[in-house]
């Protein structure tokens, strides 16, 4: 599934400042049983935000009114556990495009750049910048800078983040890798062939 | 040039570097299971694209199926749709399937072993994080998400960028009463959940050369939980044993041809690892977890560590005992539990119900737990009734459920409920993964024994004298 392309993204963000959240947390098992990828940003941290009779949970951050936007900002080891693509998916349809971690699951940073979420992969002393930043101010933009690999805070304080080329091209395009992997079948197919198991 | 098990299995596998990017990587077997792969099967139908190769996938119902009366329909309408799916997808496309009642169906790192889909030296992937368990065999093995599924089913290849290799080495031999589950929970507690982000490992040294294969399964299995993308064990003569005359190995000259490459797959002398661990096995005792992620793992003797020793940050780590309602210092032995759960990909396979048996003979089950017993396969349920195990478990005062996933991720009815106490075999103990608000303690099967007839955490070496 193709997603909207991501150039520049200026934003309010949203904090969890906590570490290895896993995607247990992100989206719990017994949401999992949809047969179409929509509406699991309803289920986005689930138990987390919501008590057991499906009132929220005033203080969790997602309840909190005072903090919104397309950014979240999570602690260190972000997205480990479960390879449940949900985990991105929930993040997406929630709202977000991008997550500022100082330290990311290998799965879920995969998934999220297979369907248009940027994981932003930042320095701790970087990371605790910008939650200082959003504690101050919660209404203050960062901006994610695609073309440029670099977070802007609003005091103009930056540092850069890596992203392969090939990824980068497919977040500034729209594309995703099946795009470029049935472009290279007759590849595949020969390559095939030749495999011994 | 000398090249690790590791090099050897990938470089053989890239169709083509992607410059500045990722390998795209040929896969020669992809399981599917019912919750990861519906929205794949309708992003190609949506594309308009087939499956490229169906005889190379194979799909098995596990993740949210009943482990009581299978027979009967399944009473959940949101699961009954999605295995419904499966079993729709796979038919509409050529794709082998084990579903519900089938005879071959259960867990699918169970069965992918037991009928020999699993090979050394080939790439494996399935849509879980437990697929690292195929590594035992010495296959490349991981999870990948449902977009990865997608390719995989149109195009047989995924893409991703070449990990870092590690190799971890536990040397000597195992103490009384120390399985493979306690190894593992061991390489975790002193890795943490994230020490090997970014690595795929090989677990090398005496101690897994001299373990069994079901034993290798654990460990490999539980490489995801140190954050590794996978693990993998070289294949030596058991592993060759084990896999002769499943139904999907190769046989006659296939075979010839196979063991060719096959004894390739081990690493070269003078290879290089970007990081290298030895533990020693004398220093391993059982383990259990304490708190909400598998890193979170000691010594069943030792007491909780204080926050001001924890590897994570103190606010993270007392949410984390607050979330267990545990405290700083505390025992684990002795600590009264609700629910013993025997099961799951990690500790699902019959020498898990044999070890639990062993413990639980002319014992009774402590009339403060609630034990599940759920075997990972039919081959397995009915290796221990052939065995003799079902009489001894029975005598017990346990009953054996059917398998699937069950408990590990309470997908379906077998949930803990809310503030209630489970030792698991399982392989993650999050906050909530056993059902709503319950806490979980991680173990091998003999902890669980022994918890399940004493009602609390018990030292099984208690019971082995």
């Amino acid at each position: 599934m193709a997603y909207d392309k991501f150039e520049i993204l200026k934003s309010t963000a949203v904090p969890l400042p906590i570490e290895n959240v896993d995607t247990d947390q992100i989206i719990p098992a017994r949401f999992l049983k949809a047969t179409e990828r929509k509406g699991f940003g309803d289920n986005l941290f689930r138990d987390w935000r919501y008590n057991n009779d499906d009132s929220p949970k005033e203080d969790f951050v997602l309840n909190n009114p005072k903090y919104s936007g397309k950014i979240l900002v999570g602690g260190k080891n972000f997205g480990s556990g479960s390879s449940r693509e949900h985990a991105a998916w929930a993040v997406y349809d929630y709202g977000f495009r991008c997550v500022i971690s100082s330290f990311f699951a290998d799965i879920f940073r995969g998934n999220c750049l297979n369907i248009g979420v940027l994981p932003v992969q930042v320095s701790e002393a970087f990371a605790e910048k910008v939650f200082a930043t959003i504690e101050a101010d919660p209404n203050a933009e960062i901006e994610v800078n695609l073309p440029e690999q670099k977070v802007v805070l609003p005091s103009g304080e930056s540092e850069p983040f890596e992203i392969n080329g090939y990824k980068k091209q497919n977040m500034l395009n729209g594309f995703d890798d099946i795009d470029y992997l049935t472009n290279i079948k007759d590849d595949i197919k020969a390559f095939e062939a030749k495999s011994p198991l | 040039m000398s090249k690790t098990l590791f090099d050897k299995v990938w470089d053989s596998h890239v169709v083509k570097h992607v410059e500045d990017g990722p390998d795209v990587l040929l896969i020669d077997r992809h399981m599917v299971h019912e919750v990861t792969s519906p929205v794949a099967f309708l992003g190609i139908k949506n594309r308009g694209i087939g499956v490229l190769y169906p005889n190379k996938t194979f799909a098995t119902a596990d993740h949210n199926t009943p482990t009581i009366n299978q027979h009967l329909p399944v009473q959940d309408p949101l699961s009954a749709n999605q295995l419904e799916a499966l079993e729709r997808n796979a038919n509409e496309h050529g794709i082998s399937h084990w579903g519900l009642g089938h005879e071959k169906n259960g867990i699918v790192h169970v069965v992918g072993p037991e009928y020999g889909i699993t090979q050394p030296g080939a790439t494996i992937v399935c849509g879980d994080s437990h697929t690292s368990t195929h590594g035992a065999f010495g296959a490349i093995a991981f999870g990948i998400g449902t977009s990865e599924v997608e390719m995989v089913l149109a195009t047989q290849c995924i893409m991703q960028p070449k990990p870092k290799k590690m190799r971890i080495n536990v040397e000597g031999e195992l103490n009384f009463g120390v399985t493979p589950k306690d190894v593992a929970l061991y390489i975790i507690s002193k890795l943490t959940t994230s020490g090997a982000t970014g690595y795929f490992a090989e677990y090398a040294g005496q101690v897994f050369r001299d373990m069994s294969m079901e034993g290798r399964m654990t460990v490999c299995n539980l490489s995801i939980e140190m954050g590794a993308r996978g693990g993998m064990i070289a294949p030596d003569e058991k592993t060759f044993e084990y896999i002769k005359g499943r139904e999907h190995t190769p046989t006659g000259d296939a075979w010839d041809k196979a063991m060719t490459y096959w004894e390739t797959l081990y690493t070269d002398e003078d290879a290089k690892f970007d990081k290298e661990l030895t533990f020693q096995a004398s220093d391993i005792e059982p383990m259990i977890t304490y708190g909400t992620n598998p890193g979170m793992g000691l010594g069943i003797t030792k007491n909780i560590p204080f926050a001001a020793d924890a590897t994570d940050g103190e606010a993270t780590y007392k949410k984390s005992l607050g979330y267990m309602n545990f405290n700083e210092g505390d025992d684990m032995i002795g600590k009264p539990i609700d629910f013993v759960f025997i099961g799951s990909c990690t500790n699902g396979r019959i020498e898990d119900f044999r070890a639990f048996t062993e413990i639980v003979k002319g014992r009774k089950k402590a009339d403060n737990v609630t034990a599940w017993l759920v075997p990972g396969s039919h081959k397995v349920e009915a290796a221990i009734k052939e065995e003799g195990l079902l009489d001894i478990l029975t005598e017990s005062g346990f009953e054996l459920r059917e398998p699937g996933c069950s408990a590990c991720l309470a997908m379906n009815d077998d949930k803990v409920p809310a503030g209630k106490l489970a030792v698991s075999t399982s392989n993650r103990n999050f906050e909530g993964r056993q059902g709503p608000g319950s806490r979980t303690l991680l173990a091998s099967p003999l902890v669980a024994a022994a918890a399940a007839v004493t009602g609390k955490v018990t030292d099984p070496r208690e019971l082995m004298k």
